[in-house]
């Protein structure tokens, strides 16, 4: 019994000093881009374009990852794209969460008319392709950092209550909810200090996946240049710009591809990591 | 009369029957318990015996108000609380407690024993919290640094026995058992119930006990009532229940019990 805890242990915790470490360095570049970056991420030299990066033939030591086709500096601008990830990472996934577990909160344990209505409009949500909402959303909405959160609260909240309503439900039935109630405590102080508790290491799992996704969203969104004002660098728009020139400059692409993977990744392991760590069953 | 714990007038519960719901308009009802009367005396110990579904669990839980009768009056020391809402009865509560049938479900796994005896101490605002929890904890026999433990760290007898102490912590006048002994082991069955024994002999509780068991009831029980499709077909002292069975289906349910020596008879 003990030896196979043991293991069971040993996995959470590497995962979590993974990618909590790599998002700790995202963290620290996009808050102080202005300062470590090397170059202004706008700063066009076309006498430099399309250097490689600094172990190749050719590179320029100034460039440390190479240019683009423009002879932007790629590490500046991918310091400066980190802080437009982040930003939506954090305040798209958070309001997200909050309007989605909060919705699912109410209608999983208050049941009823509640119940009834966010479940049909869930069920009317999910009829929409998210990204075909999502480019609609921002057409109506116009571009900027606003528009790109606005949008993935309304698409993504649906995410959060379908789970949560779930969870919360069959947290409802155990005894522990009856004998709250046979001690007194009321409808709202059970759904707060006795499922929440429950239902929350489903939510940050759900909390830090959201937050993966936004990432992926404004990427995507940035790649059909809906995102923000084009001159700002941001990862899908170096990911889009980099496609066209794969071939002559593979590392305007490769780089913050692999860095949007890695930020995706670790908020997804890191969500996985932190509900174990949570549990007090595994803990 | 002032040695009623419990008057209750024509009690009846239903159900909605999600199952036969027609597409429009309001489910048909099952009827549960059909307008059951009874008295239960202060210091009584009640067995509450049937078959399953007969309505056991469903009459305790609208004694003890976790539901809400159709109609019908439930006349607690005096008081009627059938019709009473959440916040009127929320006074009340104290003097009227449960333990559940499963520990695991009914303890909140991400709270501490100590935790889990206080938190109903704290709703009901009582003071010297810890010492009172303290208490519960020795007089359920479980030593005070299990306060400290998870639900998950401890045995299923113990479990149980943390479920106990939540309920007498806030000494309540009836405690309401639901088939607490159902789910352990034959051991730790019999240590509950000599240690729910010897709590309603120095607590004075009155107490409900829910149970398939006949033999538990009758070690346990002053009286017995046995239900029936939602009706009490049988109520008397557990002694006179077990020498002359009145109705058909407490004799049958008396055959059925397993003695220990085949040639031995109940007398
Ligand atoms: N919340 C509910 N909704 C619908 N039907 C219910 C509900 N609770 C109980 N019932 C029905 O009421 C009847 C009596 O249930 P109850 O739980 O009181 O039986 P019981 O005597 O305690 O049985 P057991 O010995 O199996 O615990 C059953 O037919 C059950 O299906
Ligand atoms: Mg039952």
């Amino acid at each position: 019994m003990r030896d196979a805890r043991g293991q069971v242990r040993r996995m959470p915790g590497l995962r979590l000093w993974l990618s909590g470490s790599w998002l700790l360095i995202l963290i620290l570049a996009a808050v102080f881009a202005p300062m470590i970056s090397p170059h202004d991420p706008l700063e066009q030299d076309l006498f430099a374009a399309r250097l490689p990066p600094f172990w190749q033939q050719g590179a320029d030591p100034a460039f440390l990852l190479g240019t683009d086709s423009l002879g932007r500096d790629l590490l500046s601008r991918m310091l400066y794209g980190a802080r437009l990830a982040l930003t939506v990472a954090l305040v798209a996934g958070t309001l997200t969460c909050l309007v989605g577990a909060t919705l699912g909160l109410i209608a999983g344990y208050y049941r009823g008319w509640a119940d009834l209505v966010i479940s049909r409009l869930v069920d009317i949500w999910m009829a929409f392709p998210p990204v075909l909402f999502a480019i609609l959303l921002i057409a109506v909405l116009g571009t900027g950092l606003t528009s790109i959160i606005v949008a993935i609260v309304v698409i993504d909240w649906t995410r959060f209550s379908r789970v949560v309503r779930a969870e919360a439900m069959s947290q409802g039935a155990m005894d522990y909810v009856a004998s709250a109630q046979v001690a007194g405590r009321s409808r709202l102080g059970i759904a707060l200090a006795e499922i929440l508790p429950n239902v929350l290491p489903t939510i940050v799992a759900l909390l830090t996946l959201e937050m993966g996704i936004a990432v992926i969203v404004e990427a995507i969104l940035s790649f059909v240049n809906l995102s923000i004002s084009t001159d700002q660098p941001t990862w899908g728009g170096m990911i889009a710009e980099g496609r066209t020139s794969i071939y002559q400059a593979w590392w305007v692409l490769v780089f913050p591809l692999a860095a949007l993977f890695l930020t995706v990744l670790s908020f997804s392991q890191l969500g996985e990591g932190l509900k174990d760590y949570f549990d007090p069953v595994l803990r | 009369m002032s040695d009623l714990i419990y008057r209750v007038k024509d009690l009846r519960v239903s159900f909605p029957d999600l199952s036969r719901k027609p597409l429009f308009g309001a489910a048909p009802r099952i009827d549960v318990l059909k307008g059951l009367s009874f008295d239960v005396a202060k210091g009584d110990v009640l067995g509450i015996v049937g078959g399953s579904g007969s309505g056991k669990s469903t009459l305790g839980r609208a004694m003890i108000r976790l539901l809400r009768p159709d109609s019908g009056s439930i006349l607690f020391e005096g008081t009627e609380i059938a019709e009473l809402n959440e916040d009127e009865l929320r006074p009340l509560r104290k003097q009227f407690q449960m333990i559940f049938q499963d520990p695991m479900s009914s303890l909140n796994p991400r709270r501490r024993v100590g935790g889990i005896i206080a938190g109903p101490l704290r709703l009901q605002g009582f003071d010297n919290i810890p010492s009172r929890v303290d208490e519960a904890l020795e007089m359920v026999g479980l030593a005070k640094r299990f306060s400290e433990r998870y639900p998950h760290e401890l045995s299923g007898g113990q479990r149980q026995r943390v479920g106990i102490a939540r309920a007498i912590a806030l000494k309540p006048d009836f405690i309401l058992a639901d088939e607490i002994v159902s789910g352990l082991d034959v051991s730790s069955q019999a240590q509950v119930l000599n240690l729910l024994e010897q709590l309603v002999r120095e607590l004075g509780l009155t107490l409900a006990f829910v149970s398939h068991d006949l033999s538990v009831i009758r070690r346990l029980c002053t009286r017995i009532f046995v239900l029936q499709k939602g009706e009490i077909v049988e109520n008397a002292p557990t002694a006179e229940l077990f020498d002359n069975p009145k109705s058909a289906y407490t004799r049958a349910l008396l055959d059925a019990i397993p003695l220990p020596d085949p040639d031995q008879v109940w007398s």
